[in-house]
Parts: C-alpha cells; sequence; structure tokens
C-alpha cells in the first residue's frame, strides 16, 4: 500500500477513535453540564453520615447542584465533617440546612440542601449551621424492636 | 598466500565456542588475505555457520581470539560492531529478504538506513547493483514472487549494496538447480574481484566451490582437518579429502553413526 | 513416592522457567524503551504499525461493540424493569461499557486481532532470518522492528476501547430507545448523572492503555523470543493470546480493586 494512503486511514482512525473518546466525554458522561463551571466550597458536621460516600449528588429541592468533595472525621468534636462543592452559579441563604437523605427506601445516600431565609449567601469555607443527620436503618429497626418489647411488657406488669 | 600476514582481514587464532555444555568448535585456526574468495567447507553441522556468526559478532567466541580488519571482534562495544558490519554484507542461507518490502526497497534498505541521500541517487545505487546481478527487471516484484535463485540474488544485491570489504555467504549453494548454481558461483568470484572485496563461503558444495575459490578449509568435528588451493586438493591423498572431494559414502566420516556392532543388536540384544 | 518427587521436580523446573522468562521479559522491556528514539524519530515506522493494529482492527472492534451494548440493552432492560427502573438502562449500559467492558472485551478482541498477528509477524522474521540479516546490515530489529510495533500497539487500543464503548451505548440506545421504547430524554439525562468523566471515563480509559501496552509487549515479545521453527511459531502465538487474555482478566481485577475499592 501506498504510504499517502495508509496515513490516511491511519488519520481516519484516530480522528473516529478521538471522537468516540468525545462522544463519551460529553454525551455520556458529565464533562459537558456540572464540572466545567465554577464552584464553591462549603463544610457541614453530622453527627452520623450513614453510608454517603465522596461525589455523591448535592441537591436541592430535587435538582443536584453539586457534589459531596471530601468526608473527614473530627476528632475532637466526634463528628463527620464533609465538604460540598457547589456549583457558583446556585446561591444558598446562611442559614440553610443540610440533611441526608436516602432515594427511595435502599437507594444511595444524598445530602439535600433547604434554603433558609438569611440575607447573606453562603461563600467558600463556610460551615453550614443546622445539620441533620442520617437515618439509620440498624438504628430504626432497633428503635422499633425496643418499643415493641416495652409494649408487650407493659401489660404483664 | 596464507603467510602474509600483515596483508590478512581475518583471522582466527584458536577459536573455541559451545552452546552450555556443548562444544561445537574446539580450536580453529583460519587466515583470510584481502581480495581473496575463502570457502570453508564440512559436513552439515560441523559448526561452518557458527564461523560465520563468530566472525560477524553475532556470537562471542568462548575463547581465543576473532580479528577483523586487525580488530578483536569480541572486545567491540554495540557502537563499534555496528560500525564494523556496516563494511559487511552477509548472505544468509535462504536470502532472507524482507518479505513486507519489494525487491527495490530490500536493496535500497541498508542505504535508507546509513546514508542522507536523496531519492533519485538510492534509486540510481540501487538499480546498479540489481543490474549486477541481473535482476533489474525484477525491481517491482515482491520476495513472494521470485524463484528461489532470483531471491538469493537479490539478496546478494542488498549485501553489496554498502559496497562492503567482506562478504560473507552462508550456503549459497543449497536447494539451487544447476543453472541458478552456476549463476550464483560466477556472481560470487566476479563481485568479489570487481568490488576489491574479501569473500568467505560456507559451504558444502564441493564441486561448485573448486571453480572459484582460491583457498578451501575443511572442518569437522569442530577443528580443521585439511586446507590449500583447488589444485592442491584434488591431488591430496588425505583419505579425508579424497572421500570429501570424490563423495564416497564410507571412509574417515562414517557412514553409520557410532553404535555397538550390529548382530549384538539383533540377536544379544533381544536376548539380553 | 517417586512419583511424587517427580511431580514436585517438574513443577520446580517449570516454576524456574516461569521466573526465568518474566526477567527475560523484563528485561527485554527496559531494552526497548531503550530503543524506543527510532519510533518518534521516524514516524511513519510507527504510523504504518498504527494501521495495520489500529485500523484492521476497526471492523471486529465496532460490530463487536454494537451487538455488546445491544444484549446489554435487551438483559438490562429486562431486570432493571421488575424494579420498575426501566429509565436507568442508560447508566447500567453506559457504567458497564465504559469500567469494565470496553477496555476489557476491547482488549481481548485487540490481543486476538493484532496480537497474534504481530507475533506471527516478529516469529516469521525471525524464522526466516530477517532479523539476523537487519542485525548483520547494522540495523538494530528492536528499534527497527518490536518498538514501532509495541508503540502502535499502545496507541492503537485506547482509540480501540473508546470507539468500543461508544458503539455499545449506542447499541444499547438503539435497543433500548428505538425498540424498547425507554424514554430517550430518561435515558441520556440518568446516564450523565451517573457516570463521570474523571471518575469512570478516565479511568476505562486508563484501564485500556494498561491492556494494550501489556498486549502489545507480550505480542512482541513471543515473536522475539519464539524458537525459529515452524513448531516454535505456532506456539509462540498461541502463547501470545493465552497470555495476553489472562494478563488483561488479571490486571482488569488489579486495577479495579484500586480504582473503584469503596468508592462506589
Amino acid at each position: 500500500m501506498r504510504r499517502t494512503t495508509l496515513d490516511l486511514w491511519v488519520g481516519f482512525f484516530v480522528v473516529i477513535g478521538v471522537a468516540a473518546l468525545m462522544f463519551l466525554a460529553f454525551k455520556v458522561g458529565n464533562l459537558g453540564a456540572a464540572n466545567g463551571g465554577e464552584t464553591y466550597l462549603v463544610t457541614g458536621q453530622f453527627d452520623n453520615i450513614g453510608g454517603l460516600k465522596v461525589r455523591a449528588p448535592v441537591k436541592s429541592a430535587g435538582v443536584v447542584v453539586g457534589r459531596v468533595k471530601e468526608i473527614r472525621f473530627d476528632s475532637k468534636t466526634y463528628r463527620a465533617v464533609v465538604s460540598l462543592s457547589l456549583d457558583a452559579t446556585y446561591q444558598f441563604p446562611r442559614d440553610t440546612i443540610g440533611t441526608i437523605l436516602t432515594s427511595g427506601l435502599l437507594g444511595e445516600q444524598y445530602v439535600g440542601l433547604e434554603p433558609g431565609g438569611d440575607e447573606a449567601m453562603l461563600k467558600t469555607g463556610d460551615a453550614l449551621q443546622i445539620t441533620q443527620s442520617a437515618v439509620v436503618l440498624e438504628k430504626l429497626i432497633g428503635q422499633f424492636m425496643f418499643d415493641k418489647a416495652a409494649e408487650g411488657s407493659a401489660p404483664a406488669n | 598466500m596464507v603467510s602474509e600476514t600483515d596483508n590478512l582481514l581475518v583471522s582466527l587464532k584458536d577459536v573455541r565456542f559451545a552452546y552450555g555444555e556443548r562444544e561445537i568448535l574446539r580450536g580453529i585456526d583460519l587466515k583470510v588475505p584481502r581480495g581473496k574468495v575463502v570457502a570453508i567447507m564440512g559436513g552439515s553441522g560441523c559448526g561452518k555457520t557458527t564461523l560465520l556468526r563468530l566472525i560477524g559478532g553475532q556470537l562471542r567466541a568462548t575463547a581465543g581470539t576473532v580479528e577483523v580488519a586487525g580488530r578483536n571482534v569480541s572486545s567491540l562495544n554495540t557502537a563499534e560492531l555496528y560500525e564494523m558490519r556496516r563494511r559487511m554484507g552477509m548472505l544468509f542461507q535462504f536470502g532472507a529478504l524482507f518479505t513486507d518490502m519489494s525487491v527495490f526497497d530490500n536493496v535500497a534498505f541498508p542505504l535508507r538506513e546509513h546514508t542522507d541521500l536523496p531519492f533519485g541517487l538510492i534509486r540510481d545505487m540501487v538499480l546498479m547493483k540489481l543490474n549486477a546481478v541481473g535482476l533489474r527487471g525484477a525491481a517491482d516484484l515482491m520476495p513472494a514472487e521470485l524463484s528461489g535463485g532470483m531471491a538469493r540474488r537479490v539478496a546478494l544485491a542488498r549485501a553489496i549494496a554498502l559496497d562492503p570489504m567482506l562478504i560473507m555467504y552462508d550456503e549459497p549453494f543449497a536447494g539451487l538447480d544447476p543453472i541458478s548454481l552456476g549463476v550464483i558461483g560466477q556472481l560470487i568470484r566476479k563481485l568479489n574481484d570487481a568490488l576489491g572485496a574479501t569473500t568467505i563461503m560456507v559451504t558444502h558444495d564441493i564441486m561448485e566451490s573448486l571453480q572459484i575459490v582460491d583457498y578451501i578449509y575443511f572442518v569437522s568435528e569442530g577443528g580443521i582437518v585439511a586446507e590449500g588451493t583447488p589444485d592442491e586438493l584434488r591431488a591430496s591423498k588425505d583419505p579425508w579429502v579424497y572421500q570429501f572431494i570424490h563423495a564416497e559414502p564410507d571412509g574417515p566420516v562414517p557412514f553409520h553413526y557410532p553404535a555397538e556392532a550390529l548382530d549384538q543388536s539383533l540377536i544379544g540384544g533381544r536376548s539380553a | 513416592m517417586n512419583g511424587l518427587l517427580n511431580f514436585i521436580r517438574r513443577l520446580g523446573a517449570a516454576a524456574v522457567e516461569g521466573v526465568w522468562r518474566i526477567g527475560f521479559a523484563a528485561r527485554f522491556f527496559m531494552l526497548l524503551l531503550r530503543h524506543s528514539g527510532q519510533s518518534l524519530t521516524r514516524i511513519h515506522l510507527t504510523v504504518r504499525e498504527i494501521y495495520f493494529s489500529g485500523v484492521l482492527s476497526l471492523l471486529i472492534i465496532v460490530v463487536s461493540g454494537l451487538f455488546v451494548g445491544m444484549v446489554l440493552g435487551l438483559q438490562g432492560y429486562e431486570t432493571l424493569q421488575r424494579y420498575g427502573s426501566g429509565d436507568a438502562l442508560g447508566v447500567l449500559v453506559s457504567l458497564s461499557l465504559t469500567r469494565e467492558l470496553g477496555p476489557v472485551v476491547a482488549g481481548l478482541l485487540f490481543a486476538s486481532r493484532a496480537g497474534l498477528a504481530v507475533t506471527a509477524e516478529i516469529g516469521l522474521m525471525k524464522t526466516t532470518e530477517q532479523l539476523d540479516a537487519m542485525d548483520m546490515m547494522a540495523v538494530n530489529p528492536i528499534a527497527r522492528v518490536v518498538a514501532p510495533r509495541f508503540w502502535g500497539g499502545v496507541i492503537s487500543m485506547p482509540l480501540l476501547a473508546a470507539l468500543f464503548s461508544a458503539m455499545g451505548v449506542f447499541g444499547g440506545w438503539l435497543i433500548g430507545v428505538v425498540f424498547i421504547g425507554v424514554d430517550d430524554g430518561a435515558f441520556w439525562s440518568q446516564m450523565q448523572a451517573a457516570v463521570d468523566f474523571r471518575f469512570d471515563i478516565m479511568n476505562g480509559v486508563i484501564k485500556s492503555f494498561v491492556f494494550g501496552a501489556t498486549v502489545a509487549l507480550i505480542a512482541v515479545f513471543e515473536g522475539y523470543d519464539c524458537t525459529p521453527t515452524a513448531e516454535g511459531l505456532s506456539r509462540a502465538i498461541t502463547r501470545t493470546v493465552v497470555t495476553s487474555a489472562l494478563a488483561i482478566l488479571a490486571l482488569d481485577f488489579v486495577l479495579t480493586s484500586l480504582m473503584f475499592r469503596g468508592q462506589s
């Protein structure tokens, strides 16, 4: 085969290979959407984060407004510190409440934001003042059984 | 003629070589004067090809020295070895043409790898080399389209592309019809004289070799057993040389592989 | 007793041989890297090999990708709709492809298409003394023959894997949206919400790059190291396919456990 034809084929191959990669990045993945814009970092302390993972979505009114960036354990307060990276186009009042929620009964966990009424807005480095922990299923079941047991033992008295 | 020590291109002194435990060469002394065609002969598997690889530096001698153009081959580093090989041409047993290139590209290969000559000049040089082996018309064929003799000639054109000082042939006559055989034989002699090169040829084709070479070494069981010019060898009474030249089936080189006596194997062997 | 001793002896010999080969392959790899300069300075050598390992593998990659995606679409929908989440089909198809199936299946196909051809070619060149002839012409066969084939494979493989995944997603879309009737918007938007570029897609690309380098190294090594006979050549070709497949699957496990453990 002549070298020019060969070069043409290889060029064609590289172009469609890169096009496939672009397709995966922008159409299949999220490179075009959330990741491109500017973000700001907000932290929140939780008593229990349940099964929350890094990269879990942060939602407000059901809309994804950011991602969980980092999860640490604070050895002074014995609480979990969760850093949220929020999309700069979405601004929240300073008294916004952070809650750890579960999508569906057994689905993945995410952080829900409930906006408050403050005039000032959250900015990088701020911490959420009010947080609500995850509902841990085992605790719930334990509580339920304890209550049942208490109920059962009451008439015997 | 071998006594002109100052004019030697290749000289081997007490060269030994072994593949692990198996000793192939047991002390070879060999001298190749400049401008001559020297044949190394011997039966199959006697280490002739190993000798060529030692001279080309593809193998290193276990003991002894291999000198080419005054330099000890085993002491050269890779760069120096490659520098030396640019002035060597080697024809492999079945040509070893690059199967994915045309005849033209095969001959042009060493020129393109080692020189920055413009395309037109390379083209002219390739066609000249091909013309020397009578295959200018086959320049655009692929190696698969060539007969065995033609492939050998193309490989020869490739081996002389850089006008080497030393040309080595590994079994140049193997598997050729009588006409191709004569053609290759004449080419070996003519190219050697035209290029002012030196030729070492490993072969077991005695009749063809006697006509074209200046000097012959006989190798057997890892050592040189006889040597001389073609005329000396024809007149030789040495039983070994006699057997080889006259192709006798039995003699110093036995027909039978060493074994116990026949009647022992047949009768004694069964009862045991 | 004697049989047991013999067995242990054979096992020991096999282990020594195996370790020796790995060491030899590692030395060969270092040599290859040291002689890779020519693959860059004379880029047409590498371009030629991209043609042979990449362009000639296009058809098998595109067709297999399409079919794998279509099967994922059918099977995935079947299972997902039992839990009422047929809309998540896009997520299932795209995550399985970008994380696992794309690199792994494309790697296996690449090994049996391009890897095999490279081993056969280099092995044949060795068997017919072409490599020796090159060496005698003062041209290093590792720089001229082996390194360009290695780099051609390394460059081709990630592109082929990306193509495989893209075709697979398209196949899943074809079955899910066009034939079954999953909502087009839900298919893409759920997919985009779940697939992270850096996490899922880049890790897939890294995998395909590692697999490509592994298969290419195995292919050139087996070809260069083969016993120069017809039988040795056919054994080298078999070894290339078997070793590549095992290496891909084992490396996939290692990489997956490094990349995705405890993350989601």
